[in-house]
């Protein structure tokens, strides 16, 4: 702005560049104070609240990408449509940021000319007393015997609080101007600081957090913060690449789910123990009670234990009398009763030749019940307890294709091996704890048990700290500019002149206005009033 | 800790007596609204109010002084109670009565369901409308004292009822303990705030709402012209909605940062733009929009009271569809 300012005032030596310079500069100008404007305040705050909408009205990718996928899938041209203008990432589309811009360029364009304007109100005092004290909103004039020196005293005792000045004007008249509610102003300006402030710690919050999950198997298992490939999932922040993560192990000792009767759960609780910071060099454990809203802090991270599910322990003991065990996470399908899916896979021991230990791998895939019923042969689970265990497994033999550079789900086997004939059924069973089924080639395979799992949430976030300080400001700040009132008050005295018939007493004048909120100003304005005026009106019957 | 049905059961009860209790309050304020003059009244009394004679009051002092004008100032003097009292007046005061024995119902049962399951009594959807329910009837009555407007009670009832017929019927949870995801301090002060705010916020929108049929009446005095006319004036009802947003808005702010807080600790992060997150976000910022509109030139009187209408049907969006519809981590409905 002082920038544009010097510049327009130089004089120019060129012919017609002054003026085409000049236009310019009035079209930033005029640019300028339009955004900044009140009015454009509001429509960008309307924009705002319309933008951020069809967050919760559409699947956003950064919540749910899978959701978010097949809708897209679903809805044809239309999804697809959708997507290429980001409604799937609304917050950090393009439009979004722009009108959050905007709205800061407005806000800051708003708020420097208002600081500076209110430093300068507190420093030059409450306004002069206006000539005609009859115009105002409230107004009293009366006349009484106290001399203005009383009158006066009277008042400054009155209006204690008050920011007041007091002024001679001619032919000894004399006037009070009074003030209050400086702190409304102040506050508005700590307010809107804050929000600017929360805005940009947000803003550098999103480029310097992470946050990591990892299932975590709740037998002794450990999990350290060495590095990104440590987790299941990883999720960084545009400034974090994942090398240099804050140092800390976990490791879950037990889980514990409670629930009612019904199934409802009560508590979700894990045993761990961590080290960080020095401990990981003299490999000192912490114990901690993890629960759910009692997330661990450690080393500025904080872990979290989102959820929980079941292992299922499997055991191949070939024919050849080699026996291997597993015990992998599934996947909860059903969170009300834990029904769930997942595929435990198994390498041929021994076998060398690549190929034909391809062809010679395992998987057993289905359902697993922790509260099992069996309807005929369709297994279910009644409670998310573990009550009664069972599973219903199919076994599949052939190729699983782990190692084919697709990705592939640790949940699930590769249905496409299925469909090429690749990967062949060789049997389906139901099992219950310590039941094995036995393979047309003499392999056995049993169910020998159930371990829980815990599913961790590690997070980073620098700037949340200032992201609260910023709203606690903004909160206060609020409050002190919706609670305080503006008020002024003025008082005008004219002494008595023996030889005016007018005037044979004081005449005192009183007015005021309400900077804010008009409607209450009334009330205290006649109790003030009264105050000073100190009598009931005798008879002398106002209009 | 188990639930206490006995307890449950009289809860229950209450509810539908309050519920009921309030169906004929409302009877009683419509029959006033549509035969009583307060209506009419009312409008004239605040004209009235701004010629108002002066009282310049306070204990003997010393100097006699005489007022020789005055204006602006507010007088106690007439007492409209002293006039006589029509019949649909007499229906509108044993409405207020009413009002109150059942708002006294409405606040046993949320007791009562509290001692019942030992816990706050809003863990669920049911639980949760019946609280803001009452906050807005309380609402209301401390309008009712401050402003004539007892007349206009049945257009604050009629969705309190209609919000609690649903609540009872279609959202009834039975009385259980809560899930380990509530269980939490911050359910206390974060629900307790979200209630009161949007509870208190039904308030300026049904002023807000009557604002805007009274202005259009104003307008073009042949739309609305039975009920505009019965309507208080527009800064009557411009100042309940001021007034009620401007409690009610640091009551949403600090809900929301409470929110935050306790997202940080239950789920990882304080803000994640869940959908009621989102529409919370967006409510915030459309009764913001309000009370910039009201310090903006050419946007007071009708956009102001529009905006903040749209800030209530958000706000009502909000309860329901986020609740029920959208699957976000605020499924705490306990309606599956
Ligand atoms: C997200 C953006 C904003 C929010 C949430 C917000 C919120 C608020 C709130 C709650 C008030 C108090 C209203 C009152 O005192 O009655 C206020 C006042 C004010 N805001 Fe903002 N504001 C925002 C942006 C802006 C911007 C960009 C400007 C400048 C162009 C601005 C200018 C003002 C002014 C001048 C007032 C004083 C109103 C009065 O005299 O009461 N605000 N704002």
């Amino acid at each position: 702005m002082t920038d544009t300012v010097s510049r327009e005032s130089r004089p120019s030596p060129a012919g017609h560049r002054p003026t085409r310079t000049r236009r310019a500069l009035a079209f930033v100008r005029n640019t300028w104070r339009g955004l900044t404007s009140m009015r454009t305040a509001l429509v960008l705050l309307f924009l705002l609240a319309l933008a951020a909408l069809p967050g919760a009205l559409l699947p956003q990718r950064e919540l749910n990408a899978s959701e978010t996928a097949s809708y897209i899938e679903e809805h044809g041209w239309w999804g697809r449509l959708l997507d290429r203008l980001q409604f799937f990432d609304v917050y950090s589309s393009v439009w979004f940021s722009a009108i959050y811009l905007l709205l800061m360029v407005s806000l800051v364009g708003c708020l420097l000319p208002r600081t500076t304007e209110y430093l300068r109100a507190m420093r030059a005092g409450p306004v002069l007393t206006p000539r005609n004290l009859a115009r105002l909103p409230h107004h009293v004039r009366a006349e009484t015997d106290a001399t203005p020196e009383e009158v006066l005293a009277t008042a400054r005792k009155r209006l204690r609080g008050w920011r007041t000045v007091e002024r001679e004007e001619a032919d000894g008249v004399r006037s009070l101007s009074a003030e209050r509610g400086y702190l409304r102003e102040a506050g508005n300006l700590v307010f809107h600081f804050g929000m600017l402030g929360l805005i940009v710690a947000f803003a550098l919050g999103a480029m310097y957090s992470y946050e990591g999950q990892v299932i975590v198997h709740a037998d002794g298992q450990e999990f350290c913060n060495s590095g990104t490939f440590n987790y299941d999932s990883f999720d960084p922040g545009l400034r974090v690449d994942g090398t240099r993560l804050s140092p800390f192990c976990v490791r879950v000792n037990d889980f514990d789910a409670t629930y009612t009767g019904v199934g409802q759960p009560i508590a979700y609780e894990a045993d761990i123990q961590y080290q960080s910071g020095a401990d990981l060099e003299s490999g000192t454990w912490r114990p901690y009670h993890l629960e759910v809203n009692e997330p661990l802090r450690t080393a500025g991270d904080r872990v979290y234990l989102l959820g929980h599910g079941y292992a299922p322990t499997f055991t191949v003991t070939y024919p050849d009398g080699d026996v291997r065990t597993k015990t992998i996470q599934w996947r909860p399908s059903d969170e009300t009763t834990m029904l769930s899916q997942g595929a435990t896979k198994f390498d041929p021991p021994g076998v060398t030749d690549s190929e034909r230990r391809r062809e010679q791998q395992l998987a057993i895939t289905g359902l697993f019940a922790p509260t099992a019923a069996f309807h005929g042969d369709i297994l279910t689970s009644t409670h998310p307890g573990l009550n009664d265990p069972a599973v219903a497994v199919d076994v599949m033999r052939g190729e699983l294709a782990v190692e084919a550079g697709r990705s592939q789900s640790i949940f699930g086997i590769d249905q496409s091996m299925v469909e090429a004939g690749r990967l062949e059924r060789v049997a389906r069973e139901n099992l219950r704890v310590g039941e094995e089924i036995t393979l047309a080639d003499g392999t056995r395979i049993s169910f020998d048990g159930v371990d829980q799992w815990a599913s961790l949430q590690v997070s980073h976030d620098p700037t949340q700290v200032w992201v609260l300080g910023f709203a606690v400001a903004m909160f206060v700040g609020l409050g002190a500019s919706l609670a305080v009132k503006r008020r002024r008050f003025w008082v005008r005295v004219t002494p008595a002149a023996p030889d005016d018939d007018d005037l044979r007493r004081t005449v005192v004048e009183l007015g005021g206005l309400a900077r804010t909120d008009q409607a209450g100003y009334g009330e205290e304005f006649t109790v003030i009033a009264g105050d000073l005026l100190h009598r009931e009106p005798e008879g002398g019957k106002a209009r | 800790m188990p639930v206490d049905e006995t307890l449950s059961q009289f809860s229950d009860w209450s509810y539908t007596t309050a519920v009921a209790v309030y169906v004929l309050a409302m009877v009683f304020f419509l029959v006033e609204q549509s035969f009583g003059r307060k209506g009419r009244q009312a409008a004239a009394r605040t004209r009235d109010e701004r010629l108002a004679t002066a009282s310049a009051s306070g204990g003997g002092g010393s100097a006699p002084v005489t007022v020789l004008t005055a204006k602006g100032m507010t007088t106690g003097a007439s007492d409209p109670s002293r006039e006589q009292r029509t019949r649909p007046e007499r229906l509108g005061r044993m409405g207020v009565a009413l009002t109150v024995l059942a708002v006294l119902l409405h606040l046993a049962a949320l007791v009562l369901r509290g001692m019942a399951t030992s816990r706050v009594p809003w863990g669920n959807m049911y639980e949760y409308i019946m609280a803001i329910c009452l906050v807005t009837v309380i609402a209301w009555l401390v309008m009712l004292r401050r402003y004539p407007v007892r007349h206009l009670s049945a257009f604050v009832l009629l969705p309190v009822v209609i919000l609690m017929f649903v609540g009872g019927t279609m959202l009834y949870a039975v009385a259980a303990p809560l899930q380990p995801a509530l269980q939490s301090y911050w359910l206390v002060i974060h629900v307790a705030a979200a209630a009161a705010s949007s509870g208190v916020f039904l308030v300026p929108g049904v002023a807000s709402l009557l604002y805007l049929v009274r202005a259009r009446h104003e307008r073009n005095p042949a739309s609305f012209s039975r009920f505009g006319p019965r309507l208080p004036a527009l800064e009557v009802l411009d100042r309940i909605a001021y007034r009620t947003t401007v409690f009610a808005f640091p009551v949403f702010t600090f809900g929301v940062l409470c929110g935050a807080v306790w997202a940080e600790a239950a789920w990882g992060r304080f803000w994640g733009w869940d959908p009621k997150e989102t529409v919370a976000f967006v409510a915030w910022v459309v009764y913001a929009a309000y009370l910039h509109s009201r310090a903006t030139a050419g946007w007071r009187g009708t956009r102001a009271a529009a905006i903040n209408v749209v800030g209530f049907a958000v706000t009502v969006f909000n309860l329901f569809f986020v609740n029920l519809v959208s699957a976000g981590l605020h499924s705490y409905a306990g309606v599956s």
